[in-house]
């Protein structure tokens, strides 16, 4: 590929260059003109048609979110309180799922990899409507519990496949090694093969939360009205036509998914990657 | 191994735990939605599913036709961007386009949606910005907050997702075939069609079965861009539900939207199951 390119005369390199910015610009403005609208929005004061920006800037919204009493703060609080409930449920039902479905024999191995892909497999909606009534038979609905079961269903896949090929990708010799000086099964683990998978159960949980974080239809059904998320919050704000407190809450939630979008290379080691699904 | 049989049930204890939320919380539910939509009055019939016709059959097929544009419309688009990766001349430009689509891949639905219903609107920036730049006239700027709309945002949401798994396929094959190609005198465009594409069809059709399942269910985009008539199926369900509590007619609407989604799944298995035959 480079030869082909450095044997090309210089200007005919630069030509190219015309239909490669216009196309490129074009593809930048797809991705970034959205998010350049979301962000004017959260930052507006007055903004109205027909003018093409906004008319006075300011952050007097962003004080209405975050004062105390506001009910932003409080769908604030229960979306990271679920996320974490979320994350540590999800990964206390994977870490040892896991290990077993990569280290243990297991029959059907197959089939239970398949059946935690489930959730991805079907189309939701259905599932989380009947969920909700299944819940308030028990009470549940309306309840954080509630909400964080609906969570953890849907992130178990990310959760126990990435768990799985964390585990797998793990050298084997290193646990027989630490067998053979006299360390018991649980020492091992806990010594040297869980710190081993540590970045890979890392990306896991940060997915969980992440999903958590996002998601709408389950907390719609299962939630509203009585434990607020921020992706209700958003919904009702928007709905409501005031779109500096939804645009506000939509950089909220953009902010954590387009850092772990820019980070998620280091903690998915291409190891941990190619044993996805295996 | 000597200890086989203790180490077994050592690991189905293990993922016991987490095999019964999945089974309970959506297993259970699942069938239970099954179940409901031929659920009428006590008894069981196919009255859900005659009011579900007279009422949304329009939706239903706006739904479908949505939905598949989309899912060509990504298909289209990740291979654009997964063999510009793969095939591009300039490292420079082939970075800068690796950087560029990953964007939208975290971005949740329901924040794509705000996004766009800012963003496409009839006075929103992207008529504002085509104004300005004397493309259109400001008589001419309509509200893309219609059918368009949905697709706009389904396509903007799951291209990248589908490209990243296409980009990735496509960077594993084996390179010698391609520079015989190349050698020999094929177009770029060739290549990727006839060489390139077919290697990567499976990777490509799994993305996109996962899309339209993912787009079949997607609640918050048809509620936040086009609640109005024809709408999607999964804002129908919702209706159903927080106006009539009428959940016969609801799990009636969800059958049809696992039947769909199903038969594209049966479509792909037939598919790769005659390729490996």
């Amino acid at each position: 590929m480079t030869t082909i390119a450095a044997s090309r005369p210089a200007f005919s390199l630069d030509l190219w260059w015309i239909p490669r910015s216009i196309a490129l610009g074009l593809v930048a403005f797809i991705i970034f003109g959205p998010l350049t609208n979301l962000f004017l929005w959260a930052v507006t004061e007055r903004w109205y048609f027909p003018h093409a920006l906004p008319l006075e800037y300011g952050f007097s919204y962003w004080g209405r979110v975050f004062s105390p009493r506001g009910t932003a703060m409080e769908s604030l609080t229960n979306s990271i309180l679920v996320a974490f409930l979320t994350v540590a449920l999800a990964m206390a039902l994977a870490v040892p799922a896991g290990y077993a479905l990569a280290r243990l024999r297991l029959p059907l191995r197959a089939l239970i990899m398949l059946t935690f892909l489930i959730p991805q497999a079907f189309p939701n909606l259905p599932v989380y409507v009947n969920i909700a009534r299944l819940f308030y038979q028990f009470g549940l609905n309306g309840t954080v519990a509630g909400v964080v079961l609906v969570h953890v269903t849907h992130g178990l896949v990310y959760a126990v496949w990435i768990a799985t090929a964390a585990f797998a990708s793990i050298d084997r010799e290193l646990e027989e090694a630490a067998r053979s000086i006299g360390a018991s099964p649980l020492r091992t683990f806990r010594d040297v093969t869980l710190p081993l998978a540590a970045p890979g159960l890392l990306a896991s949980a940060i997915f969980v939360f992440l999903e958590s974080l996002d998601e709408f239809t389950g907390s719609y059904f299962v939630g509203a009205p009585d434990v607020n998320t921020m992706p209700l919050l958003l919904y009702t704000a928007s709905a409501g036509g005031n779109y500096q407190i939804a645009s506000i809450t939509a950089v909220l939630l953009l902010l954590p998914s387009v850092g772990f979008m820019l980070v998620i290379e280091r903690f998915l080691k291409s190891d941990v990657l190619s044993k996805v699904g295996h | 191994m000597t200890n086989d049989t203790p180490n077994r049930i050592l690991g189905l204890l293990l993922v016991l735990p987490a095999l019964a939320v999945i089974v309970l919380l959506f297993v259970v539910p699942l069938a239970s939605s099954v179940v409901g939509a031929f659920r009428v009055n006590g008894g069981f019939g196919f009255g859900n599913f005659i009011k579900s016709y007279e009422l949304y059959t329009s939706d239903i097929i706006f739904t479908v036709v949505i939905v598949s544009l989309s899912t060509l419309l990504i298909g289209i688009f990740s291979i654009a961007i997964g063999g510009y990766l793969v095939l591009g001349e300039n490292p420079r430009a082939v970075a800068i386009l690796r950087w560029l689509y990953r964007w939208p891949l975290f971005i949740p639905f329901i924040v794509v949606g705000q996004v766009l219903r800012t963003f496409l609107a009839k006075n929103g920036l992207m008529n504002n910005i085509l104004i300005e730049v004397g493309l259109i006239t400001p008589l001419q700027a309509t509200s893309f907050l219609d059918w368009r709309g949905i697709v706009i945002a389904f396509v903007w949401k799951q291209t990248p997702f589908v490209a990243l798994l296409v980009s990735g396929a496509m960077a594993a094959l084996d390179r010698s075939t391609i520079e015989a190609a190349r050698n020999l005198g094929a177009s770029r465009l060739r290549i990727l069609i006839e060489i390139v594409v077919p290697q990567v069809a499976t990777t490509l059709m799994v993305g996109l079965v996962l899309s339209f399942v993912t787009m079949m269910s997607v609640l918050s985009v048809p509620l936040m861009i086009n609640a109005q008539s024809p709408t999607m199926i999964t804002a129908d369900i919702a209706f159903r539900i927080n106006a009539y509590g009428d959940y016969g007619v609801a799990n009636a609407l969800g059958l049809i939207s696992l039947v769909a989604s199903g038969c594209v799944g049966w479509f792909y298995l037939r598919q790769t199951l005659r390729e490996r035959a």
